[in-house]
């Protein structure tokens, strides 16, 4: 990597922690003027429904539609396991912090980040075939799925060794602080969001209602 | 795209009430409610919705109407409340008429969506915002208003007056004393172990059903009573119309009577929504995070009763039977195992509903969606082909719904889609089957 | 509130009645109620299939009645019961019926010496009140519950004074609601009307008005506040001030008001049942201070103890220093006094009074099926079947203790000293 990206990698770092950090203060600042949604939650209720919505086929809906579980749950595993353990990054972390970890084989690497990519190529077909999900998609749906998959696709390039090198990088360096400054300000919310509402309406269920919510 | 005739379909209550508008009100009222009567839940909800329509197939109007993207939660969410937040308010009359319409009338606010949602947004939550708004702005359906009034003006749903209540109750003394000698109705005693409420239907049209409760009382040798003033109903539907200070006011009233008469416990009727209304949607607007006096559905007190020995079933019922799992008490309350324990207690020949428990489908009657009335009746049984289906799959020839909502939905669904069946309370199956010598 | 110069304060036991007895005798007795005085105790009685009567002391009053319940004794010890004879309702006084006769009465009310005694009534349809046994003239389409002043001269009632067509939610917004006193209907016309109330002369009265579907505030005599709210509970005048005070919901948060006008500063989740002390200089009332968590705040001070299920109307001593309130935590009940609550809970617990000198709190308690009596957090050992309210003599040296022991009903009056053991 071309030392005039360190800032621009510091930059995306930076903004993922400290615009999520901003959202999560910001939301715990307005629930709790909402009064009733920190005694609501309970813990044990709040978790019991986060795993069971985190366990593939734990819950009707995924069992109903078992191919999209399967997509959608390999989607989000490669979307999160492979930046993070793809040998180009190991390096980097190695590199700039003296962090060394496991790394993923790069066949393994390149086949999940064509897992993401065929996830996100399923997502959007599925938005235009599917009437009840055509009917409430918008252009930044299309767009957030692109935004997700840009860094598999460049990176994926960029392995394979089509373009040349210095493009094929800058271009995944860039789709990838894209990337990670959209997570806390666009729909990518759902990452961390996910945790809080399923575990509000886990405690609701759970708690308050005596039933299950999956 | 929506039904057009359920587009077309005139309603006072919320037609003149459009009339009266003006921009500059409802851009307030949109951002008053979004501004000052929501944060961070309706925030979240409305960020983390990534429109994938995993929640289509939870409803029952989507399934009912032949998958028409439009009845799917989230679009139902779309046509209203997102609108109004994009356009921060400036939403004008056929845009409400429509919003008032999907609200009112095609959700029932039954939270199954929630159990479909990944995320577990609360679809049901913003749809009451959207309700609320709309009450605010004065467009509620007609039927619906005037029922929010009733309970404004008596605390009770169908405008009974005080002597007609206490009447009501004295005759249905008598005739539980004619079923079994010693039967009573014991008024406003104080430091009974149970507080009896009931909804308004039950004195104004079926009052067999407390006469009922009088006989099993007495059978199970219960200490109780029934208030004679004000608070006896617990039902309520303002609670769905939006006008959430009268339903405070409502339920203020329930809690504090039983309070006066110094009872352990209240035990309700039949009934699904007031459940919702008095143990949650009614205590958390008044700052109870629970209820202030435990409160029983009468399902759970059959069970105790039964389970206890304190009850014997001497004649079982023979023909195929069928149970409705209300929302408010299933999904609301997880009584669906004691449910089922009480009908086989009472039936030869229980048949189960597919899907059940938890993810049983609404009766379309529930959220105040039955009181919307005649107008929009059309429409419900459009809404709920589903519920027929999954009746008649069940070959049963009684449906049992221990809930007043779920028994006039599933009776108009028999009627409409000609199933051929009959609905009843567990209450008369029960004041039937009981042995009442011993 | 019994007169307490009727009762005999003379120390001793006296047996009344023998319950077991009326029990052998009718084949169906009901709610046992006693005189504030302790010397009577009443009850409704079958005694026939078709035919109830009133027993006092074991004597059955010589009317028949078809039906009789809401056994009530005023102040003054006189037994009140709503009867019907002939098809028809009215009140009896002590085996004495009203001449007039109604289609339906109830609600019975007295004046503070027990010398008027007032009820709700129905004739033809129409709804009114009915003082001393003499109905209103003007009658109206509905009546949801009414005040009766002090002294028992004025009548405050909630009338619907326009008919409503069935579903008709335009003519509603009108206003068909207002309120009669002394059967004369205010000009205006409410939404609703809620909780009325009289001063302590008798001559003013406020009530919680709805004035459109969003509005809501206090009118006295008819005179609308200007200041308008979310949401209102009942008013209720400050003794010994002009102003009347109201707990109102300003930004979703409730807080009170007096005359339209803020009056504390804090803000509460909850905030009801303003009581006065004697002066009317203090102010207690049940708030919830954060969300499931209840207390009583005494001028504008919450306590720091708060309680989980809830919190009744608080109560001033006589000499307006403390305030005591019944609580419950965790389905259990217990009583409060001046921010703590006593150590003893109970299954029940009813309204504590305090001695005059305002150092005792007594409370009638239930406790494993039996009932007691509690002093300063404080049993006292004696059980019973049924006991009623304890009464505190003016001097406060002496309570009456009105209850039942093996079916014997008995009153005793007994030195504080001794129930404080």
């Amino acid at each position: 990597m071309e030392s005039y990206w360190i800032p621009f990698v510091w930059l995306a770092f930076v903004g993922l922690l400290g615009g999520t950090a901003f959202k999560i203060v910001q939301m715990g600042r307005l629930a709790s003027r909402e009064k009733t949604v920190f005694p609501t939650l309970d813990a044990k209720h709040g978790a019991r429904s986060v795993l069971h919505w985190l366990l593939p086929f734990g819950t009707r809906n995924m069992r109903l539609r078992p191919f999209f579980t399967v997509v959608s749950f390999a989607f989000h595993a490669c979307l999160l396991i492979t930046p993070l353990f793809v040998m180009g990054h190991a390096v980097l972390w190695q590199q700039s912090w003296g962090i060394s970890w496991w790394s993923l084989p790069a066949p393994v690497a390149d086949f999940m980040s064509l897992v993401v990519v065929a996830g996100g190529l399923f997502f959007i077909l599925r938005r235009i075939a599917a009437p009840q999900v055509r009917n409430v998609t918008t252009w930044s749906d299309y767009a957030i799925v692109l935004l997700v998959i840009a860094p598999f696709v460049t990176g994926f390039v960029a392995h394979q060794g089509w373009l040349p090198s210095k493009h094929a990088i800058a271009l995944h360096i860039a789709s990838g602080i894209a990337w990670l400054l959209a997570i806390p300000f666009t729909r990518l919310a759902h990452m961390f969001w996910f945790v809080f509402s399923r575990a509000y309406m886990g405690s609701e269920f759970g708690a308050v209602r005596n039933a299950r919510d999956w | 795209m929506s039904d057009p005739t359920d587009m077309m379909i005139a309603d006072a209550g919320i037609d003149e009430g459009i009339k009266k508008l003006t921009p500059e009100r409802i851009e307030q009222t949109i951002r008053h409610v979004l501004d000052n009567e929501s944060a961070a839940r309706m925030k979240v909800y409305l960020e983390t919705c990534v429109h994938c329509g995993l929640c289509a197939e939870a409803c029952h109007t989507y399934n009912s109407r032949d998958r028409d993207p439009d009845y799917a939660p989230v679009a139902k969410v779309k046509n209203t409340l997102w609108e109004m937040v994009k356009r921060k308010g400036k939403v004008d009359g056929p845009f409400l008429k429509n919003a008032a319409r999907i609200a009112f009338t095609e959700c029932g606010a039954c939270r199954r969506c929630s159990m479909y949602c990944p995320f577990g947004i609360d679809i049901a939550y913003q749809i009451m915002t959207v309700r609320r708004i709309c009450s605010l702005l004065g467009l509620v359906p007609q039927y619906l208003q005037d029922t929010t009034n009733s309970h404004a003006v008596t605390s009770n749903q169908m405008w009974v007056q005080p002597d007609d209540w206490i009447d009501t109750l004295m005759w249905q003394e008598e005739e539980a004393m004619s079923e079994l000698s010693g039967a009573r109705i014991p008024l406003d005693k104080e430091g009974a172990d149970v507080f009896y409420s009931v909804i308004a239907p039950e004195p104004k049209i079926l009052a067999q059903l407390i006469g009922n409760m009088a006989v099993i009382m007495k059978a199970a040798n219960i200490d109780w009573t029934m208030p004679s003033a004000d608070g006896w109903d617990n039902s309520n539907m303002a609670m769905y119309s939006g006008d959430f200070e009268v339903m405070g006011r409502v339920e203020r009233a329930h809690w504090e009577r039983a309070a006066q008469l110094r009872v352990k416990r209240i035990v309700m009727g039949e009934c699904g929504h007031a459940y919702r209304g008095a143990v949650y949607d009614g205590p958390k607007w008044l700052a109870w995070k629970q209820p202030p006096i435990p409160m029983v559905h009468a399902v759970e007190f059959y069970y105790e009763l039964i389970k206890s020995g304190k009850l014997v079933i001497k004649r079982k019922i023979e023909e195929p039977v069928t149970v409705q799992d209300p929302c408010n008490i299933v999904r609301g309350r997880g009584l669906h195992d004691k449910l089922r324990y009480v009908i086989k207690a009472l039936c030869e020949d229980f048949r189960d509903m597919e899907p059940r428990h938890e993810h049983n489908y609404c009766c379309a009657a529930g959220g105040g969606v039955i009181n919307c009335g005649p107008p929009w009746k059309l429409s419900r049984m459009k809404s709920i082909r589903c519920k027929a289906d999954q009746l008649a799959a069940t070959k049963a020839s009684l449906i049992i719904t221990p809930c007043h909502n779920c028994h006039s939905g599933i009776e108009d669904i028999i009627g409409h889609y000609k199933l051929g069946m009959h609905v009843k309370f567990i209450n008369e199956l029960l004041v039937k089957a009981i042995d009442l010598e011993s | 509130m019994p007169n307490q110069a009727t009762v005999d304060w003379t120390a001793g036991k006296k047996t009344v009645a023998d319950l077991g007895e009326i029990r052998k005798e009718y084949s169906e007795v009901r709610e046992f109620v006693a005189s504030p005085d302790g010397e009577r105790i009443a009850v409704v009685v079958r005694k026939d299939d078709d035919v109830v009567g009133v027993c006092v002391n074991g004597q059955v009053w010589e009317q028949d009645l078809e039906k009789a319940w809401h056994l009530a004794f005023g102040p003054d010890n006189r037994l009140t019961a709503l009867v019907r004879v002939d098809d028809e309702w009215t009140v009896a006084v002590d085996g004495e019926l009203w001449e007039e006769r109604y289609e339906f009465v109830w609600n019975t009310k007295f004046s503070a010496d027990g010398s008027r005694i007032a009820a709700q009534m129905k004739q033809d349809m129409r709804y009114g009140v009915s003082v001393n046994g003499q109905a209103w003239e003007t009658l109206y389409a509905s009546c949801r519950d009414y005040a009766l002043s002090g002294d028992g001269e004025s009548v405050a009632a909630l009338v619907q004074v326009e008919d409503l067509p069935e579903a008709d939610i335009f003519k509603f917004l009108e206003g068909t609601w207002s309120v009669a006193v002394n059967e004369q209907p205010w000009e205006r016309k409410y939404l609703n009307v809620y909780a009325p109330c009289f001063d302590e002369t008798g001559k003013r009265v406020a009530v919680e008005v709805r004035t459109d579907a969003t509005q809501y505030t206090v009118a006295e005599d008819d005179e609308p506040w200007e200041t308008k709210y979310t949401c209102v509970w009942e008013p209720s005048f400050r003794p010994g001030h002009r102003g009347i005070v109201v707990p109102v919901r300003v930004s979703g948060a409730w807080t009170l008001a007096e005359g339209g006008k803020p009056l504390w500063k804090n803000r509460f989740m909850q905030l009801w049942r303003q009581r006065f002390s004697p002066d009317g200089k203090r102010i207690a009332a049940v708030v919830a201070p954060s969300y499931g968590r209840w207390t009583i705040a005494v001028d504008d001070v919450a306590w720091d103890q708060t309680f989980g299920d809830m919190v009744l109307a608080p109560l001033f001593s006589p000499d307006g220093k403390h305030v005591a309130a019944t609580v419950k935590q965790e389905n259990r009940w217990g009583v409060a006094v001046d921010g703590r609550a006593w150590s003893e809970t109970f299954d029940m617990v009813w309204e504590p009074v305090f001695s005059p000198e305002g150092d005792v709190v007594l409370a009638k308690v239930e406790r494993d099926g039996r009932y007691r009596l509690v002093a300063n957090d404080r049993l006292w050992k004696p059980t019973f079947e049924l006991l009623w309210d304890p009464v505190v003599s003016p001097d406060g040296k002496h309570v009456l203790v009105r209850g039942v022991v093996d079916e014997k009903y008995f009153r005793q009056v007994v030195s504080l000293g001794e129930i404080m053991g």
